[in-house]
């Protein structure tokens, strides 16, 4: 049976519902939420800071260092035993890795900035989720940035090319799934973040990553807004 | 002819396009990709002739030569001690630069010690961010009593106002001494419940430092904490 209709009545192109904000979490210097469909995702900056043990600091540049976490009740089937594993490492690396292209931190020698991405609920597509939060909370925290990064995943359940998977798709069991997460830099259009579970020919891929740019700008703008609207004028 | 792409005073996002054309120039915060300038951090744009910069709106103290700063004594050394300056990097204090001469066996913490708060001036940095200070100057001393508390230091000059004026009228509506470090810590001693009252206004400035028509704002607010009448000093 092809995969004709998404499973919550979606259209291809469309991203779950998006919810942003910035400042959620007081003793940071920078934080935001991000929020697509049933994936929520928390990132907290800190820094820049000194970075100790002292072997690690770099004097001619500071430093990014990206933390990934499920909480233990976060996801739908068993509970998430805390702390960092296999996977969490290499979403942390991944997610640092699609950030550092646009944060420059050589104001900041011998420093870093921690970036802090907490999961409470998941639903498919974190790492795209977590690496909105995160680029929206390292400008919030006003870390000199020269773009800011948008990410989701594209991907092909059964022989339909759609955006941003959720689990039930990512799952789908009467077809092949291919799952793409990409990040997006927004202003020159750059890709900073390619990675793929499953088969998937060398066209659909070219028209996928097109979707993933289309939906990349829609998801910078509900962040460059969420921004805003932090100091935006409130009336009395 | 350039063209400029955003109006004066408008906040704007990190990667976002200011103006167009080889007439403008990028002043800090902003920088040129081939005929554009874009804005390199979360800011306020000001728009000065040809000049545009975004001034930000956020982020940690930078420690600059000249800053007159409050900074709370954390280690010390053989000769001299470290200072926390609310900053990504630490400062240090040479018993060379306190206030007297202090002779070489002398027990230092007799002058300043852990966790003492000092009104203290930066005399050099670095380009590896290395930070001296210095006691030697009007002013310059060891805080004792009062209260301390912590703002974005992007709004002290907002605290401070146009020559002093914002932090003057504080000082005389509630009858504190004030003191405000350049790295965004302010010192407060009066009558606990006049102190409370500058405490409210500081946060109230740092809130809507960007929204114009702010003395006005700060002015009745102060009137209405302390009810009295409060006359405005024009300067000059």
């Amino acid at each position: 049976m092809a995969y004709i209709k998404r499973n919550d009545g979606r259209k291809f192109d469309e991203t779950r519902p998006i919810e942003a904000r910035v400042g959620v979490i007081k003793n940071s210097d920078g934080s935001a939420y991000f929020k697509m469909g049933k994936t929520i995702a928390y990132a907290a900056v800190y820094g820049p800071r000194s970075i100790h043990p002292k072997f690690l600091q770099n004097p001619r540049n500071g430093k990014l260092r990206c933390f990934y976490n499920m909480m233990p009740f976060s996801s739908m089937g068993e509970r998430v035993r805390p702390g960092a594993n296999r996977r969490a490492k290499e979403i942390a690396m991944v997610t640092e890795k699609a950030l550092l292209p646009v944060v420059d931190l050589t104001q900041f020698p011998n420093s870093v900035v921690d970036v802090f991405i907490e999961l409470p609920q998941t639903d498919a597509g974190t790492r795209c989720a977590g690496i909105c939060a995160a680029s929206m909370a390292l400008a919030d925290a006003g870390i000199p940035m020269k773009d800011m990064v948008a990410s989701v995943s594209v991907g092909r359940v059964d022989d339909a090319l759609i955006v941003d998977l959720d689990y039930s798709e990512e799952s789908y069991e009467n077809g092949t799934v291919a799952d793409i997460p990409t990040a997006i830099i927004s202003r020159t259009g750059e890709i900073s973040l390619l990675q793929m579970d499953g088969k998937l020919s060398r066209e659909d891929l070219k028209k996928a990553i097109e979707m993933a740019k289309k939906a990349c700008s829609k998801i910078d703008k509900i962040q460059r807004d969420a921004l805003k609207k932090k100091y935006e004028v409130k009336n009395e | 002819m350039g063209k400029l792409l955003v109006e004066d005073k408008t906040i704007v996002t990190p990667g976002e396009e200011l103006a167009e054309g080889m007439d403008f120039l990028p002043a800090e915060g902003t920088f040129r990709d081939k005929d554009k300038i874009i804005a390199s951090g979360l800011g306020l744009v000001s728009i000065n002739g040809r000049l545009i910069k975004t001034i930000s709106m956020a982020g940690k103290y930078i420690p600059k030569k000249g800053d007159t700063i409050i900074a709370k004594v954390t280690d010390i050394l053989m000769s001299g001690w470290i200072l926390d300056i609310n900053s990504s990097y630490s400062a240090v204090l040479s018993v060379k630069e306190a206030r007297d001469f202090i002779r070489r066996d002398a027990d230092l913490t007799r002058y300043y010690d852990i966790d003492d708060y000092i009104v203290t001036k930066i005399v050099m940095v670095t380009s590896q961010r290395l930070v001296d200070a210095s006691m030697k100057g009007p002013g310059l001393r060891k805080l004792i009593g009062g209260r301390i508390i912590k703002v974005n230091s992007n709004k002290v000059p907002r605290i401070i106002g146009k020559g002093g004026s914002m932090v003057s009228m504080i000082k005389n509506a509630t009858g504190c001494s004030i003191i405000v470090g350049q790295n965004g810590i302010v010192w407060i001693q009066g009558l606990p419940k006049n102190e409370i009252i500058v405490v409210k206004t500081i946060r109230k400035i740092e809130q809507e430092a960007h929204i114009s028509g702010l003395t006005e704002r700060i002015k009745a607010f102060l009137e209405k904490g302390t009810n009295k009448k409060i006359v405005v000093e024009k300067v000059e």
